[in-house]
């Protein structure tokens, strides 16, 4: 029986916690008698028959008829499926995605449905490089598919291929594919890894326009997503469920199918990484010391290609097919259950360690800006009713921080660096004034179109994910950083963390009252 | 008089050369340069007036030559031995304060000028150059400050004939007077650079190099091509911060002017190229490196203006050609053609221009000719040391 999430008081005798540094890690002593550390949930057990389970998902789903009673022979069938951003660490082959994909298609040939086609959900990601898709979807579907055309990527830039299927009450436009629209029955293939993915969220952003993203896409709505994590308080969410109304009444059935994943995501010989650390044994701590000592003499881009090569022995804990809103509510309580944490009270100070990858680096460089939207955005937001820390509060990441940016991924990030926050950090202010030639300009429309580059104006969208965490922190603190870059983007920076509980100390006092979130794994802290 | 001169010496040219490249201290100190007592000049005829230097400034173009970089092409065109300096203020026997238009034109050889009015530079046939006067008192050289009969800025005093001569106002000080030569260099290249962007919507003009000549340019730009958005790549911060309060509109890191253009030009990034860029570029840094970037920056049919001297550079002109750029040289000042198409002389815009943006605050040091060695070397590691120009400070020899 896995052991639930925890909160540690830390008092003298607490061994130092674990904090990732990009590509490596470090021990932190952290203050006893006003620190704790919030500790996930063991790794739930996955599913036995994963393929049988999906299986009887297609078959018995929630809310609609059985896929095979969906099926056709002269219909269009499109099924899509989450991009690369899914799963961080990927996860080791066969990808659910692929044994998703793989059921529904044996249901669609028996039902004699030859037009069929795959389209990768990336929204304004970059588009997958051929091995990931390979990874994705296994070589089978891939030599099927692909070579006649009928296995692609969303392009959210290309005019002829989007089609408008309606408005909200609130004014938002659902601009889609037009493939995805025109289709009869739409299956999408998911992976959960955190309760922000998801639920209507998957087609209406997956394979929206930047017009139909930027309704929520904004820093006015992600200021007031409260958290990512939780939907019902997410400004976003909301907008995205009143698109995915709009789909339901105006546009083509969707047949949802939705999975759970555990946080089982770092084998040997880095699965110390996921112990606690007062259990640690001998050799984990002479894992730790070689894992550490190596990756201190390795190369950034070395270390980067050790790191993302990395594939997580993940389980799948469950799987649930059928009506879009019906799925996605069962998903999330499996999703909670993984990740879940009761902690009482916030504190003053919220410390988290910045690992090597966000879901907007897969195989990639974790560049300044996605350091800001991994602290900020995506584990400041790992919450549910109100964050760690208090508002006006210091947050403390560690993370190298290097001006470093692929420039195949990340074309715009470079400029946006360099040009908008020269300029500003102010999300609105920056929406305003530098979002538009970002989103217009053609050289990143080309490069997201017929490269591997993230539209243009994602920096912007991975700098307001970190809106809501930046307004409400008073100071963010990056130990480790380089100092400029910290300083360019809008941070302190410090060079160790005891530095940066002398700097935080301007803030929050003398004898501050800290969170450690502790990562890996995964969890929402359920804040009362 | 005492006075820094350069003679013709194949093996203290050599020995500078070598040195350079580790200490520009060094170069000047077993170079060509010495400062070592002279005949006074003979009087050139007459027309000729005696300069009494008060500042003298240290050019690129001196500098390569202290250290062993200049091209034999200027062979003919310079007598040796000579006393450098040509971005000179000095004041005349009767105390009248003068800025030097160096270039030892038609009228100063006593020869026809080209055409009635004409500037010192002006003119299509450099034959009288190479040549000595008419009357034989002025040996070949294309300035003052490279032509053995004259004197140079780096002495007590010279000889410039009166076409050479701009008189200053009481209220200019020497500190921005001195300041007046490059700034008609960059005035120069900043009107070469006009008739490409003449009649364009949003005109864009990159400036490579945030030196003295760089900002010079800059400065000529904001003045008389205002409809230019000016984009600057500084290696320093110190020229990021002069770049940007002489009204450079975008001023980056050198290394990231190309990025720069491109956001402005709103054009694609194929490889390193720009596929359009800025329609023109000023390149005030002179080297393979920088003429590379210059044209991987400017739109095709653009036009490169070669600021910066380059001495022997390795280039693929592949792209030149393909891109049909045009690569002008902007080796001094004359009479100008202006945007409006009247003509003005461009020391007049300079004086203008350095009373405009108050000049003197390029200038960062100054040294006693017996400071030479590390007036030398600070005018090399000028950028390095956070500094833009530095003089020689003569006020008192007189």
């Amino acid at each position: 029986m896995p052991r639930p999430g925890f909160v540690l008081e830390v008092d003298r005798s607490t061994p130092p916690i674990l904090f990732w540094r990009g590509e490596g890690f470090s021990l932190e002593k952290l203050p006893a008698d006003r620190s704790r550390v919030i500790y996930p949930a063991e790794p739930l057990a996955g599913l036995d028959d994963v393929d049988g389970h999906i299986r009887n998902a297609l078959l018995n789903p929630v809310d609609m008829e059985p896929l095979p009673a969906l099926l056709k022979p002269d219909m269009k069938l499109t099924i899509c499926f989450d991009d690369a951003s899914l799963s961080l660490p990927k996860m080791r082959r066969p990808d659910t995605r692929q044994r998703i994909i793989e059921a529904v298609l044996d249901l669609a040939a028996a039902a004699g449905v030859d037009d069929i086609h795959l389209i990768a959900a990336l929204g304004l990601h970059r588009r997958m490089h051929e091995y990931e898709l390979r990874h994705v979807l296994g070589d089978r579907i891939f030599d099927a598919f692909h070579p006649r055309g009928m296995l692609y990527q969303h392009d959210a830039e290309d005019p002829d291929n989007l089609t408008v299927i309606g408005e909200t009450d609130h004014g938002e436009v659902l601009e889609i594919n037009k493939r995805v629209a025109e289709s009869d029955l739409v299956v999408y293939a998911n992976i959960n890894q955190v309760a922000m993915d998801g639920g209507w969220k998957s087609i209406t952003t997956g394979v929206a326009s930047y017009r139909c993203l930027s309704f929520h896409h904004n820093p006015v709505t992600l200021q007031n997503t409260r958290s990512l994590m939780d939907r019902h308080k997410s400004d976003l969410h909301k907008s995205v469920w009143r698109l995915g109304k709009v789909l339901q009444d105006h546009g083509p059935k969707i047949f949802t199918v939705e999975t759970t994943i555990n946080t089982d995501a770092f084998p040997s010989p880095f699965d110390f990484l996921s112990k606690r650390e007062w259990e640690w044994s001998a050799k984990d701590r002479a894992l730790y010391l070689g894992t550490q000592k190596s990756l201190n003499r390795t190369p950034n881009r070395l270390a980067r290609k050790i790191f993302h090569s990395i594939e997580s022995p993940y389980a799948t804990t469950s799987v649930q097919a059928g009506f879009t809103p019906s799925v996605h509510e069962l998903t999330l309580e499996h999703v909670y259950a993984q990740h879940l944490v009761p902690v009482e009270g916030q504190t003053d100070i919220l410390t988290m360690g910045i690992p090597f990858i966000s879901p907007y680096n897969p195989e990639g460089i974790m560049n300044p800006i996605l350091v800001m939207c991994m602290g900020l955005g995506y584990l400041f937001n790992m919450y549910r009713n109100k964050p760690l820390v208090r508002e006006g509060g210091v947050v403390i990441m560690t993370h190298p921080t290097y001006r470093e940016f692929n420039p195949v991924h990340h074309p715009s990030y470079i400029d946006f660096f360099d040009e908008v926050l020269a300029d500003t950090t102010d999300p609105v202010v920056m929406s305003e004034k530098w979002e538009k030639k970002y989103a217009e300009d053609e050289w990143y429309r080309h490069l997201y179109r017929t490269g591997n580059a993230y539209h243009g104006v994602h920096p912007f969208y991975a700098w307001y994910w970190g809106a809501h965490g930046q307004q409400w922190a008073g100071k963010v603190i990056i130990v480790g950083g380089d100092p400029s870059t910290v300083r360019r983007l809008g941070f302190t920076p410090a060079s160790t963390m005891d530095d940066a509980l002398e700097i935080a100390s301007d803030v929050v006092g003398r004898s501050p009252t800290i969170s450690h979130l502790h990562v890996p794994g995964v969890l929402v802290a359920d804040v009362t | 008089m005492r006075a820094l001169q350069i003679r013709r010496n194949a093996g203290k040219f050599g020995m500078a050369r070598i040195a350079s490249a580790v200490a520009p201290a060094t170069a000047a100190r077993i170079g060509p340069l010495e400062l070592r007592s002279i005949d006074d000049p003979d009087r050139p005829g007459e027309g000729w007036h005696r300069v009494h230097t008060r500042l003298a400034g240290i050019c690129g173009s001196d500098l390569s030559l202290v250290e062993g970089h200049a091209s034999t092409y200027f062979d003919d065109y310079v007598s040796f031995p000579f006393v450098p300096g040509h971005e000179v203020v000095g004041e005349l026997d009767d105390g009248t304060r003068v800025v030097l238009e160096p270039v030892l034109g038609h009228e100063a050889r006593g020869f026809a000028a080209p055409f009635p009015g004409a500037a010192p530079g002006d003119g299509d046939d450099y034959a009288h150059l190479a040549m000595a006067s008419t009357n034989g008192k002025v040996e070949p050289g294309i300035q003052t400050g490279f032509c053995c009969s004259t004197g140079g800025g780096w002495a007590p005093w010279f000889w410039a004939h009166e076409s050479q001569l701009h008189r200053i106002a009481d209220d200019m000080p020497d500190e921005r007077a001195v300041l007046v030569e490059p700034l008609a260099g960059g005035i120069h290249a900043a009107l070469l650079a006009a008739p490409t962007v003449s009649g364009v919507t949003d005109p864009i003009v990159a400036v490579l190099g945030a030196g003295t000549m760089g900002l010079a340019a800059v400065a000529g730009l904001k003045r008389y091509v205002p409809a230019a958005r000016v984009i600057v790549g500084a290696r320093y911060p110190h020229q990021i911060a002069l770049a940007t309060a002489i009204g450079a509109d975008l001023v980056v890191p050198a290394s990231k002017l190309d990025r720069a253009v491109r956001r402005e030009a709103g054009c694609h990034l194929v490889g390193d190229i720009l596929s359009s860029g800025a329609h023109a570029t000023i390149d005030a840094v002179g080297t393979s490196a920088s003429i590379t970037d210059s044209l991987r920056i400017t739109r095709p049919r653009g036009r490169v203006v070669l600021m910066g001297m380059p001495a022997e550079v390795k280039l693929d002109l592949t792209g030149l050609w393909h891109r049909e750029t045009e690569l002008k040289g902007a080796y001094t000042y004359g009479t100008e053609s202006m945007p409006d198409g009247s003509t003005a002389r461009t020391f007049d815009l300079a004086v203008d221009t350095a009373n405009h943006f108050e000049a003197e605050r390029l200038l960062s040091a100054t040294y006693r000719l017996e400071e030479h060695v590390e007036a030398i070397a600070h005018a090399a590691a000028a950028g390095r040391r956070g500094a833009v120009k530095i003089a020689f400070d003569l006020r008192g020899h007189r």
